[in-house]
């Protein structure tokens, strides 16, 4: 990802990233990639997911640093939408079963 | 430089000068031209019936450009799964309604900026003088902002950005250098989109 113009704040505590319920099977990854902007990736979570600020850009900071991160859970069909929508947005998502 | 946003009355708002303006539209058109879908809006209501129901594609597009634009589904589905045969299925359910959007996004965009300067949307060669600001709302911006990342992912497709070091390298190259205007209007892009979202924030 690309940073921002404005700089990105990483010292608050951060939330934990989305966990997945063991007996949720599907899951939907985010993917880094050198073109969409931090600030961008971090809109979309807010935005779609309605997660808070700081949710988001741990989110975002965790694709940037980790290549990837969970995003949501649920059933197949919910995942599917969710990466619709990321894909609409232009993100790369893909989705998979949390094994 | 202009097409730098600041949020203004609910929305954001970007001054453009004649040669922005005609820039961004001719790449916008671009991407009315890649994604290129049938288009139903002026249809019968057959054809409307007919295109709810079509199936999409379910092969991933030959063009490295498209391809970034409509992504596989499906990457891993472990070592029973056909994740190939899934992201397959999801494209022929998902492709069509994905390349109507960004169609719908891009149009936005050039409709907004041929609004600029109605008596000469498209002068390229020879732009004049003049600026005039573009005032999106919200949902305006939405749009914008799709568009506008839809453009940087094909231009880096065509640049071949794959790395986030890519770029920085790119930003060496020669004056003369055939991909040196593409690489400064990425750039440009770039900061545009990014100012865009930073307007849209203050609105969550």
């Amino acid at each position: 990802m690309l940073p921002s113009a404005a700089a990105i704040e990483t010292e608050r505590s951060a939330t934990p990233s989305a966990t997945v319920e063991p007996d949720v099977p599907w899951i939907t990854l985010v993917h880094n990639d050198p073109v969409n902007l931090m600030s961008y990736v971090a809109y979309v979570f807010q935005s779609y997911f309605g997660f808070s600020e700081m949710k988001a850009n741990q989110l975002m900071l965790d694709v940037h640093n980790k290549g990837r991160a969970v995003v949501s859970s649920g059933t197949r069909e919910e995942m599917e939408r969710d990466v619709q929508a990321m894909h609409g947005y232009g993100l790369w998502a893909t989705l998979r079963q949390d094994r | 430089m202009g097409g730098y946003f600041e949020a203004a009355s609910g929305g954001a708002a970007a001054e453009f000068d004649e040669f922005e303006a005609a820039l961004l539209a001719a790449y916008a058109r671009k991407i009315l031209e890649l994604v290129d879908v049938p288009d139903t809006a002026t249809g019968t209501a057959e054809d409307l019936i007919a295109s709810a129901f079509s199936e999409g594609p379910t092969e991933r597009p030959a063009d490295p450009a498209l391809a970034r634009l409509f992504p596989d589904a499906y990457t891993d589905l472990g070592p029973d799964g056909d994740a190939e045969a899934a992201s397959a299925e999801f494209r022929r359910y998902t492709e069509n309604d994905l390349r109507a959007r960004k169609r719908d996004d891009a149009r936005a965009v050039v409709r907004a900026l041929e609004e600029l300067f109605p008596d000469d949307p498209e002068n390229l060669l020879n732009p004049g003088t003049r600026s005039a600001a573009v005032h999106l709302d919200p949902d305006d911006c939405r749009q914008w902002l799709g568009a506008l990342n839809d453009l940087r992912l094909v231009m880096a497709s065509w640049l071949d950005i794959t790395d986030d070091e890519d770029f920085d390298e790119l930003m060496d190259l020669d004056q003369d250098d055939p991909r040196a205007l593409l690489v400064a209007t990425y750039g440009w892009l770039t900061t545009m989109q990014d100012t865009l979202v930073e307007a849209m924030m203050r609105s969550l």
